[in-house]
C-alpha cells in the first residue's frame, strides 16, 4: 500500500522534554489506523503532528512522497485531511450551518452546499436537527454533527481524536455502528486515537500503542491485541481483564 | 416631583419647538459620541483580538495598563489631552484644543481601554481546541477571525456598549478640553453642569432626559444588533 503521509525521524520537544521520537511511521491509504496508549503518552501530539496542525521540532513529514516544508503547509494540503475532536466543539448556530462550515470555507456553490449537507445529515440520521442551534444538543447528537461536519468535505484522510469517549455506552455503541458504516462506504482513510480496548478493537484494522511518546508496537489490530511485545504486554493486558477481544 | 415632571415638559417642550440651539448641542453630543466610540472600536476591536489570541513578552503588563486605563478618571483624561494640546504642548501648533476633536481625543481616551479590554477578555475565553479545529475544518487565519468575531458578536457589543456608556456619560474631560464654548463645544453634559451651576434646574433636568433618550437609542439599536437571529 502507497504511504499517504510519511513521518521519518520525527520528535516533538516542549519545555526541554521530549513528548515524541519517532524514528518511523506511515499512514497508508484505505486503513483504519488505531493509536493507543496510557493517558500522557503523546497520541494526540501525534495525531497532530500527521494531520500537519502541529510543527514537529526535528525531522521530516512527507505527504504522497514529497516532503512537506516545516511550518509552511499549504492551504490545499491542509483542506484534504479534516479532525473530530472528544469535545464537539460546535459553533453557535444551526446544526445545518456546523456541518456546512468545511464547504463554505471552501467556497463551494449554496447549491452544492444545501446537497451535500442534506445528504451527510440523513447519512448520520440527523435531519430532523438541521435548523436546531447546534449548542442545545445532547452529547450524541453534537457528536454525530462533529463527525458529519468532519466527514462532508471528503477528507482524504480523516482523524479523529477520542470523539466516543464521553459518551454514554448505549450513545456510543449505536454512534460507532452507525460511524463504521458510514466510513466503510466511503472507505475514507482514518485515523483514531482512542485508549478505550473496545472501540480500537470494533474499528480499526491496524494498531499502534505509543507508550512514552514512542510507538513501542504497531501492526495489524488482532495481532497486536493477541500478541503484546515486551513494552507493551502490560498497558494491553490492564485492559484486557475488562473487554473480550471477539471481533 | 413637580420638577420631575416639569422637566419631562420642557424637554419635550424643546424638542417639539425646535430649538436650534438644543438640536445644535444635542446633534454635536451625537456626533462626537458616534466619532469617539467608532475609532475606539476601530482600534481597540484587532487590539483586544490580538491581545487575547496571542502571547508575548510584555503582554501582562500591557494588559495592566490597559485594565488600570477603563478606570481612568475622565479629569485626568482631559488634563493630559490638554496639556498635549495646549499652545506649548507636542501638539500645540495644531490649534485643537477647545475644538469637538478635543473632545473627540479625551473620549477616545477613555472609552479605548474598555473596548480593548473587553474584547481581549471574550477573545481569551476561546480554546486551544476550538482554534485547532477551526483551522482543522480548513479556514484561513481570515476567516477563524471571521469566525470568531461572529461567534463573539455578543461579547463585542457588550464592550462597544460599555466604551459607549463611558462616552457619553463623560463631562470632566469635555469640559476641560472643550470649554463648553456655544455654538462650537458646548455638549448635552457641559451643558447639565452649566445649568445646574446657574440653579436652572427645569433645563438641565429637560436636557438630561433628551441625554437619557440618546443613551437609549443608540444602547436599545446595539442590543438590537446583539440579541437578533438566536436560534434555539
Amino acid at each position: 500500500m502507497n504511504p499517504l503521509v510519511e513521518l521519518n525521524n520525527i520528535t516533538v520537544k516542549a519545555q526541554n522534554k521530549t513528548i515524541l521520537d519517532i524514528p518511523e511511521f506511515q499512514i497508508c491509504a484505505g486503513e483504519f489506523l488505531g493509536i493507543m496508549g496510557p493517558n500522557g503518552a503523546g497520541k494526540s501530539t501525534l495525531l497532530k503532528v500527521l494531520a500537519f496542525l502541529e510543527k514537529q521540532s526535528g525531522g521530516e513529514i512527507l505527504y504522497r512522497g514529497k516532503v512537506i516544508p516545516k511550518g509552511n503547509v499549504p492551504l490545499e494540503l491542509r483542506r484534504k485531511f479534516s479532525i473530530a475532536l472528544q469535545q464537539s466543539l460546535l459553533l453557535d448556530g444551526t446544526v445545518f450551518h456546523n456541518i456546512a462550515i468545511g464547504l463554505t470555507l471552501r467556497k463551494l456553490p449554496k447549491g452544492d452546499i444545501k446537497d451535500k449537507v442534506a445528504h451527510w445529515l440523513e447519512l448520520f440520521g440527523i435531519s430532523h436537527l438541521a435548523k436546531k442551534n447546534a449548542l442545545y444538543l445532547s452529547g450524541g447528537e453534537a457528536q454525530r454533527v462533529n463527525l458529519a461536519r468532519a466527514m462532508i468535505v471528503e477528507p482524504e484522510i480523516l482523524f479523529l481524536d477520542e470523539p466516543f469517549s464521553a459518551l454514554d455506552f448505549p450513545t456510543k455503541i449505536k454512534l460507532m455502528e452507525d460511524f463504521k458504516g458510514i466510513i466503510e462506504t466511503a472507505r475514507t482513510t482514518a485515523v483514531f486515537v482512542s485508549h478505550d480496548l473496545m472501540e480500537i478493537n470494533y474499528l480499526t484494522n491496524r494498531l499502534a500503542i505509543i507508550v512514552n511518546g514512542e510507538v513501542k508496537q504497531s501492526g495489524p489490530t488482532p495481532r497486536v491485541l493477541e500478541h503484546p511485545n515486551s513494552s507493551t504486554a502490560s498497558f494491553l493486558n490492564e485492559w484486557k481483564k475488562f473487554y473480550p477481544l471477539a471481533r | 416631583m413637580e420638577l420631575l415632571i416639569d422637566g419631562i415638559k420642557k424637554a419635550i417642550d424643546m424638542i417639539l419647538s425646535g430649538d436650534r440651539e438644543v438640536f445644535a448641542i444635542t446633534w454635536l453630543t451625537l456626533k462626537v459620541c458616534l466619532i469617539s466610540i467608532l475609532i475606539s472600536t476601530f482600534i481597540g476591536l484587532p487590539l483586544g483580538i490580538f491581545l487575547g489570541l496571542t502571547r508575548f513578552k510584555g503582554r501582562r503588563i500591557l494588559l495592566l495598563f490597559i485594565n488600570i486605563g477603563m478606570g481612568l478618571p475622565p479629569v485626568v483624561a482631559g488634563l493630559w489631552i490638554t496639556m498635549l494640546l495646549w499652545r506649548s504642548g507636542p501638539l500645540g501648533d495644531l490649534t485643537l484644543l477647545y475644538s469637538p476633536t478635543a473632545i473627540v481625543m479625551a473620549q477616545i481616551l477613555v472609552s479605548l481601554p474598555i473596548v480593548t479590554s473587553l474584547t481581549c477578555t471574550a477573545f481569551q475565553q476561546i480554546s486551544e481546541k476550538m482554534l485547532l479545529q477551526i483551522k482543522a475544518l480548513g479556514a484561513t487565519r481570515m476567516q477563524t477571525l471571521i469566525i470568531l468575531i461572529k461567534q463573539l458578536k455578543i461579547a463585542i457589543l457588550a464592550a462597544i456598549m460599555a466604551g459607549f456608556g463611558r462616552v457619553i456619560a463623560e463631562v470632566g474631560a469635555a469640559m476641560m478640553v472643550g470649554g463648553n464654548i456655544l455654538g462650537d463645544t458646548r455638549i448635552l453634559t457641559t451643558t447639565i453642569v452649566m445649568e445646574v451651576s446657574k440653579g436652572n434646574f427645569d433645563i438641565a433636568l429637560a436636557l438630561s432626559f433628551i441625554l437619557l433618550s440618546l443613551a437609549l437609542l443608540i444602547t436599545a439599536a446595539l442590543t438590537f444588533l446583539q440579541q437578533r437571529k438566536r436560534i434555539s
